[in-house]
């Protein structure tokens, strides 16, 4: 047996008595005909954050959830409930209710027979616990030293808080089949927030980053990074004008701004979606939606990044899916249910907030790969436009394709060369054509630093962005400058 | 939140109920207990459990039957000024010790802040009103299914061109919270929330559109019928089919009231303390300013019965009062828990957790008076993106929604930027409807602004 089972095992199922033959009664009620599917997810997690403000550590927090999700699917009907209790009796009531969604019952007695076997899958980190890869007090003097740097920077920072989270997170995912898959996910983060003021202007900076590492991650080289580039974007902000408003050409700069891709293509190709046919991509397999040096892809394999995973949250391995190959539409993200449904392999992408949470197709790492252009290059080909370098967020319409994006830090550009900064723009656009517009493609792939969190549906999932600059002719920017 | 079984007897379920509050006031006084022991001047503690499911029904087939059974405890220390904090979901001796002991730990760790405490003892609540916000749906899963089969029928026969739906949700959930502190306040509340939501697509021309609406309350009879709400989310979309772009403008533009209260959430991030003492608001130092044009009038209303936002105390134990923070459109008051208050040196406003039923005054024009008082320009009904700079006012959102002309609607609008800076478009608030949205902890009727930059091609 595997080190991480092992730990699975000793955290999830020992305490509460737990055994095989346990999980092979909970299988029993909830299988029964008509039952496609069922999947028990043990889950146990610790999460930590300190913030320092005004100079100081002032608060500090430490939070446990654990629980078990038990989800029984008949066809499209999905019946789903949860125990934050690990007992026997807890889950048995809880399988009953997942099952009742069925018109007949379970056999009760009969036990199924299934071997259950443990999934090897190789890491994509370290089983650790990232809370205790470093001293509490080492976390503060952490904080204050960013707060520092970030101070040291320039009299104009008048603001500086800093906040430190790290989490550990255990889970156990048993299927009906018998297959059972344990991970061990670290997942740490610092982010840096400066207000800078000149006279009557006050403006603000934010950077940070962090992944599946322990919290060593954080050297000084790094964190010194965070403290400047915070710093960097505030005082640019200081300095910033009304951003235009109306249809022009858009360069965007490489790594962050590939939130444009999660928005604009990501959401539209998660299976769910187009499974039920309420996506603008829906039915667009094989069809041209982006220019010839555009490929997209999902990863959910790269090491020790924010939005990978060894296995999602169904125990199926993580994979490099294509979605966009040389400007054709290849394939969708999904999980067990949408595939089975649409007669499709699952990808790697299903993927839950808790054990309170009913998994779904989710983006792991969006990304676009390199082109051949100089960055140097795609900036001077432009006349007039805007050179957008980073991004606060985004949102789409999945049905009318519809996205939207907020950059926190963009210029003019101005006869090929990067201007003036400007401040408070939205970009908006289609994401079925956005693509399309795409003229140029850097040879500048870069992956974000390690801050995203996707939201659907309510749940919070950490995820990943990366693309190389990129020109976009006739994109809309939100400005107010008529 | 509320019961998956529920009894058939109401008042056996009372009894329950009762015998199960008294299990988490006992549990609250060890948690403090727990923390005195370990050696903590001061705690707090809040302690939330809730119960309830959510089905949703899709072309006329149950997809979903989510059954939610929660509980989380909060607990924070205070040793001196030092604070600490820590939290759990198993509520295990052990797992209550081991948590206590986390918070007790990183208090040894965080700075001395002068400012930390409890509340004072004579601003906490010494009267738990009954703001009526108990209210079981007693209905099952069956039931809930069959309402949401009615509802999204209703959408799906509304029009033709109702070609596909993401499905009709009903969710019932019944929930208790206590909060306790070491001042020896202790308060409890009961309260139930129900919804009814539908979201359906439309097809024309090649082109989908999405809407949806819903309906929510304390009281499953105060919600609108099942029937409505779908026949709303359809027409709502219809209307959508066939939206294009407009020319960049700057004219005025109406926010429709479910949209219309974001403008208030924004107000209202500005003006809390935790923006304030930190100076990351555009409203610094402008208490006694005008900031909204002289026709607002926005107030605190947090003893509405059966409101979404209504509670006798607010985070910490205060009272909460029912007060004004812009008359005539001027700033009359911040909103402060009690730790902003002491940074600012001001009295806490009783708004730990936020405001509670932020209501906007209506003016005398219904929806269609303020179509026809705008005469011609953008009516936004939805908007996506969260493109708001609190520090600086900075003001860029998408929006969905039709362009007016004379008076009339003249085609939907979609792929357009409304952008502004707050400070200036609360200063050109022209009207606010009597057309009050009721659903949210934001009361807040169509907005009209005189003018802002509506960005397309």
């Amino acid at each position: 047996m595997s080190q991480i089972f092992e730990l699975a095992q000793s955290k999830l199922l020992e305490p509460a008595g737990l055994v095989q033959s346990d999980l092979n009664k909970l299988f029993a009620q909830l299988m029964g005909p008509g039952v496609d599917y069922a999947d028990i997810y043990f889950q146990y997690s610790r999460h930590e954050s300190w913030s320092l403000e005004e100079g100081k550590v002032k608060t500090g927090s430490h939070s446990i959830e654990q629980g078990v999700g038990i989800r029984a699917i008949a066809g499209e009907k999905t019946g789903f409930a949860y125990s934050d209790e690990f007992q026997f009796p807890a889950l048995s009531q809880a399988a009953n209710a997942a099952r009742a969604i069925m018109e007949h019952r379970g056999d009760e007695t009969a036990g199924l027979k299934v071997a259950r076997t443990e999934q090897q899958i190789p890491m994509l980190y370290d089983a650790i616990d990232p809370l205790l890869t470093l001293g509490d007090r080492d976390k503060v003097e952490l904080l204050e030293r960013v707060e520092q740097e970030a101070r040291r920077q320039d009299p104009r920072v008048s603001e500086v808080m800093t906040n430190l989270v790290a989490a550990h997170d255990v889970i156990l995912v048993a299927r009906h089949d018998g297959k059972l898959v344990a991970d061990v996910r670290p997942l740490i983060r610092l982010g840096v927030s400066v207000i800078a003021v000149q006279g009557e202007r006050r403006e603000q900076g934010n950077s940070g980053g962090g992944g599946r590492y322990g919290l060593d991650y954080f050297t000084e080289d790094i964190v010194t990074d965070y403290a400047r580039e915070a710093v960097r974007q505030a005082l640019t902000n200081l300095e910033a004008e009304d951003a235009p408003a109306g249809s022009m050409t858009v360069v965007l700069g490489p790594g962050w701004p590939g939130v444009l891709l999660h928005e604009a293509i990501g959401h539209g190709l998660e299976g769910d979606f187009n499974r039920k046919g309420t996506s603008a991509f829906s039915g667009r397999i094989g069809q041209k939606v982006a220019t010839d040096q555009c490929t997209v892809i999902d990863d959910g394999t790269l090491p020790n990044r924010r939005g990978s995973l060894s296995v999602d949250d169904e125990g199926t391995q993580t994979q490099r899916t294509v979605l966009i190959e040389d400007g054709i539409l290849r394939g969708y993200m999904q999980d067990t249910h949408n595939a089975r449904l649409m007669g499709a392999q699952p990808t790697g992408n299903g993927r839950r907030e808790s054990f309170a949470h009913l998994p779904m197709p989710r983006m792991t790492n969006t990304c676009m790969l390199a082109g051949n252009y100089d960055p140097q290059e795609i900036i001077e080909s432009v006349d007039k436009g805007i050179y957008a370098v980073n991004f606060s967020g985004g949102q789409v319409d999945i049905t009318s394709g519809k996205f939207v994006f907020s950059a926190s830090e963009a210029y003019l550009i101005e006869n090929g060369k990067v201007s003036k900064p400007v401040r408070g723009a939205m970009l908006i656009g289609n994401g079925p054509d956005v693509l399309t517009r795409v003229t140029m493609v850097g040879n500048d792939m870069q992956l974000d630093t390690g801050v995203g969190t996707c939201g659907k549906e309510g749940q919070l999932v950490p995820v990943g962005v990366g693309q190389p600059t990129m020109r976009i002719d006739g994109l809309t920017v939100g400005g107010v400058q008529v | 939140m509320s019961r998956d079984a529920v009894s058939a007897d109401g008042s056996s379920a009372a009894a329950q109920s009762n015998e199960d509050d008294s299990i988490l006031q006992e549990l609250a006084h060890h948690v403090l207990a727990t923390a005195k022991r370990g050696g903590a001047d001061a705690s707090e503690m809040a302690i939330s459990r809730g119960q309830g499911f959510t089905t949703t029904v899709r072309l006329g087939a149950v997809e979903t039957v989510e059954h939610n059974r929660d509980k989380h405890l909060v607990v924070t220390v205070f040793f001196g000024n030092r604070t600490g904090s820590a939290s759990t979901s198993d509520f295990t001796t052990a797992a209550i010790e081991d948590t206590v002991r986390a918070a007790c730990s990183i208090a040894k760790y965080t700075a001395e802040d002068e400012c930390a405490g409890l509340a004072d003892p004579e601003r906490l609540a010494t009267e738990i009103l009954d703001l009526d916000l108990d209210h079981p749906w007693q209905i099952d899963v069956t039931q809930a299914i069959e309402i949401a089969k009615e509802c999204e029928d209703a959408a799906r026969q509304f029009d033709p061109r109702i070609k596909n739906s993401e499905g009709s949700t009903v969710s019932t959930q019944r929930g208790t919270e206590v909060y306790a502190n070491t001042h020896g306040f202790m308060g409890t509340t009961c309260a139930t929330r129900h919804s009814i939501s539908c979201s359906v697509i439309g097809e024309a021309k090649e082109s989908m559109q999405r809407d949806y609406w819903y309906s929510a309350g304390r009281d499953y009879r105060d919600l609108e019928s099942a029937e409505r709400v779908g026949q709303t989310a359809a027409r709502r979309t219809i209307g959508r089919l066939g939206a294009t772009k407009i020319k960049t403008i700057q004219c005025p533009v109406l926010y429709e009231a479910p949209v219309a209260s974001s403008l208030l959430a924004h107000f209202i991030s500005a003006v809390r303390g935790s923006a304030l003492y930190r100076k990351a608001s555009f409203l610094l130092d402008q208490l006694g300013n005008p900031i909204f044009s002289d026709g607002v009038y926005i107030s605190e209303q947090p003893h509405l019965l059966k409101a979404v936002g209504s509670a006798s105390y607010d985070a910490e134990g205060v009272a909460t009062k029912t007060r004004n923070i812009v008359q005539a459109g001027v700033l009359a008051s911040y909103v402060l828990d009690t730790y902003s208050a002491r940074k600012l040196a001001m009295e806490t406003t009783g708004n730990a957790g936020g405001v509670r039923n932020l209501h906007i005054k209506p003016g005398s024009y219904d929806f269609n008076g303020l179509i026809k008082k705008m005469d011609t320009g953008l009516l936004v009904t939805e908007l996506i993106g969260s493109g708001v700079n609190t520090v600086t006012g900075d003001y860029s959102r998408g929006a969905v929604g039709y362009w007016i002309e004379n008076g009339e609607i003249k085609h939907p609008v979609e792929e357009v930027t409304v952008a502004g800076n707050l400070k200036d478009m609360f200063k050109h608030i022209v009207e606010v409807g009597s057309d009050v949205d009721t659903r949210g902890n934001i009361r807040c009727g169509s907005i009209l602004l005189e003018r802002a930059t509506v960005a397309g091609d």
